[in-house]
């Protein structure tokens, strides 16, 4: 029992860090229905300005964390403008591959200055104590901040989503996307914001990552993107609270499988998972079927 | 117009041509130095090895030329990347040979690719060796044929487990081990295997088995699932980038027993991964120890900092052997040619380097010690010297 209760919280806080990327994948999919391949790097891009502003410019968690945000929705905007925005009448896998080629760019780009070596972070930006709320079950404060901010910042999302006229115009963008243009609403703008938003959001992920697992290195958005992308599948794609409970979803399954099974399995599981919703729910666990428009 | 363009056409690829040629045929060995071949892992999966061997070998050939060269001739490095790939080593080692008209391949570090460029080197009858290839068959093949022209200076993978089982059952009087391992990386499959045979031959159980994959940051469920098991003692064949992490995860959950590993965990970086109050009854077999308070090792180690402004870790300290290593060779052959270079090597009897003496057997491996080091609190506190 204590063992169930200490893998639930060990996946409850790998689940934040995927729920947090998934967040950013479901919006970018939501508005313009492009599955941005390079989002795993922005996560990783976040890691890094997390590491440069705490390493080198000493500066503390939450400042690093605002400015790797920042930096994060900054460069989002930017890929959008470049990579992203002339294709937007083209296939959309022309989009695909040019997402799959900004992903490789960001990766080998962060290779060719930072080197490939791994990196860490400062010991002592956060507390890392353990503290026991059952006996027998360990919870580390650094677990407890990850999760927190992540319900925090999905909280603010929804909020942005659903309480502001930027969320207004995101939902009308989303919803038909000539329309919202034919109501004044400035589609190009609306885009960006939800491309900035994720991407801060995977900014910090990453600066949690990097606190909670202290190694970083170019490479380490691969597979988590990937993951969130599965975990924003499986709650149901272009859904927030779906990408959310999806995130903890995959991050619990996988625990659950590398502490019962064998973690050898975790990763298959994760890829199953996939091919399984596809076949079963196509929509997602939150998705609605709605058929489409002809 | 057009007879014009195709005329340009055809001067300029003449040009390039000529260009090409005299490129390969500029390199004969008049220029009264010794060229030496680097083939290194200097970028991809693999570089931080690659640049630490390289660093250690160019200091050692930096103090040769200083004191005169060899045989009246300066040594020429000649340093290429091979990308941390086999394929990339192969065409590395064949340039060097070819158009640089090396006499010796110093690397590549890792075992892949220096294996991939033997069957080249052979053909050519260049001498190939290497500081840090510890996997089991590197310089002889499974069914026992010695590669004739592949040497190396370091123990064998199998020499490390087989060391460790035996410092964990004698040492720490453990009878029951966890075993957490890459299942992806030859070296953590081959450091297991012999950890397991001796460790089990001796009357030891091994109580688990725990598998990951290279790269891999969470390691909580694996330890979760350790915690509730009884056990004296985890061994963890891998390298630091996984092995900080892992440990400090480990600590964290309150899972304090000793927990042992190899020359993977060689890395001032280790200290950084897991924290230092981690680092606590941590111990690892490596190549040599900056403990050592042999003179020869200290002088090493005060140029090194005086040059790097850091301290050298194990690949630093192969690399400059290696790099005394193959001038030791030269220098008893008394000649520069490839051939005399590679019998003398096959000779070594009694090489004393930094990381220890090296005799090289009639399988090309070398027979020499290794230590175990204590970590407490994130420093070194002990380093036991054990022969083979």
């Amino acid at each position: 029992m204590e063992q169930l209760l200490q893998q639930l919280v060990n996946g409850l806080s790998l689940g934040s860090i995927y729920a947090l990327i998934s967040l950013g994948y479901t919006m970018v999919y939501g508005i313009i229905r492009l599955i941005n391949f390079a989002h795993g790097d922005i996560y990783m891009i976040g890691a890094y300005v997390g590491y440069v502003c705490m390493r080198h410019l000493k500066l503390g968690f939450f400042e690093s964390l605002i400015i790797s945000m920042v930096f994060c929705a900054l460069l989002g905007i930017l890929i959008e403008k470049i990579a992203y925005k002339p294709l937007r009448n083209s296939a959309r896998i022309t989009a695909l591959i040019t997402a799959i080629g900004v992903s490789l760019f960001l990766e080998y780009s962060t290779m060719a200055v930072a080197t490939a070596t791994v990196r860490t972070y400062p010991a002592d930006v956060l507390i890392n104590k353990t503290f026991s709320p059952i006996k027998g079950v360990i919870v580390n404060i650094q677990q407890v901040y990850i999760f927190i901010i992540t319900i925090a910042l999905m909280l603010l999302l929804q909020f942005i989503v659903h309480k502001t006229r930027i969320g207004k115009a995101m939902r009308a963008v989303s919803a038909d996307k000539d329309a919202a243009r034919m109501m004044g609403i400035n589609v190009d703008n609306t885009i960006s914001y939800t491309f900035a938003i994720g991407s801060a959001l995977a900014g910090a992920a990453g600066v949690l990552v990097g606190i909670y697992y202290n190694t970083i290195n170019p490479l380490m958005g691969m597979l988590p993107g990937l993951k969130a992308f599965v975990a924003a599948v499986f709650g149901g794609i272009g859904i927030i609270p779906g990408a959310f409970i999806g995130g903890l979803t995959i991050g619990i399954i996988e625990t659950m499988v590398s502490g019962y099974v064998s973690s050898l399995y975790k990763d298959a599981v994760a890829f199953a998972m996939l091919i399984l919703i596809l076949l079963v729910k196509p929509s997602g666990l939150l998705g609605k079927n709605i058929r489409e428009k002809v | 117009m057009g007879k014009l363009k195709k005329l340009v056409c055809f001067v300029l690829m003449l040009g390039l041509a000529a260009l090409l040629l005299s490129g390969c045929g500029g390199s004969s060995d008049s220029s009264g130095k010794i060229k030496i071949g680097l083939n290194y892992e200097l970028s991809g999966d693999n570089a931080t090895y690659g640049q630490d061997c390289v660093d250690g070998i160019l200091m050692a050939f930096e103090e040769i030329n200083k004191a005169g060269g060899l045989l009246g001739k300066q040594i020429e490095p000649i340093k290429m990347d091979n990308k941390s790939d086999s394929a990339e080593a192969i065409s590395v080692a064949t340039r060097l040979i070819t158009q640089d008209k090396v006499v010796a391949i110093l690397g590549p570090a890792t075992s892949g690719p220096f294996m991939a460029q033997i069957p080249i080197a052979t053909q050519h009858k260049v001498p190939v060796m290497s500081a840090s290839t510890t996997a089991e068959y590197v310089t002889m093949d499974e069914n026992g044929n010695v590669k004739e022209y592949a040497f190396r200076i370091c123990f064998k993978d199998s020499f490390q487990g087989t060391l460790m089982a035996n410092f964990a059952l004698e040492k720490l009087n453990a009878t029951k081990a966890v075993i957490v391992f890459d299942n992806t990386n030859d070296y953590s499959l081959g450091l297991k295997k012999s950890f397991t045979e001796t460790f089990t031959s001796k009357g030891g159980t091994i109580v688990a088995e725990e598998a990951f994959v290279t790269k891999e940051t969470d390691f909580n469920a694996i330890l979760t699932r350790i915690k509730g098991l009884e056990f004296d003692v985890i061994f963890l064949p891998g390298y630091y980038q996984e092995a900080g992490p892992f440990i400090k995860q480990a600590r964290a959950l309150e899972i304090n027993h000793p927990i042992l590993g190899a020359d993977g965990f060689d890395s001032a970086d280790l200290v950084a991964l897991a924290g230092a109050s981690a680092l606590n009854d941590i111990y690892f077999s490596n190549h040599y120890s900056s403990l050592d308070k042999d003179p020869k090792v200290l002088e090493f180690i005060e140029n090194f900092k005086k040059k790097a402004g850091k301290d050298p870790n194990a690949f630093h300290a192969l690399g400059y052997d290696l790099g005394y290593f193959v001038a030791d060779a030269i220098k008893r052959a008394n000649s520069d040619n490839a051939e005399k270079i590679k019998d003398a090597l096959a000779a070594t009897s009694e090489f004393k380097g930094v990381t220890g003496t090296v005799k090289i057997d009639e399988k090309h491996d070398a027979i020499k010690s290794a230590v175990i080091i204590e970590l407490q609190n994130g420093e070194q506190v002990s380093a036991t010297k054990f022969s083979p």
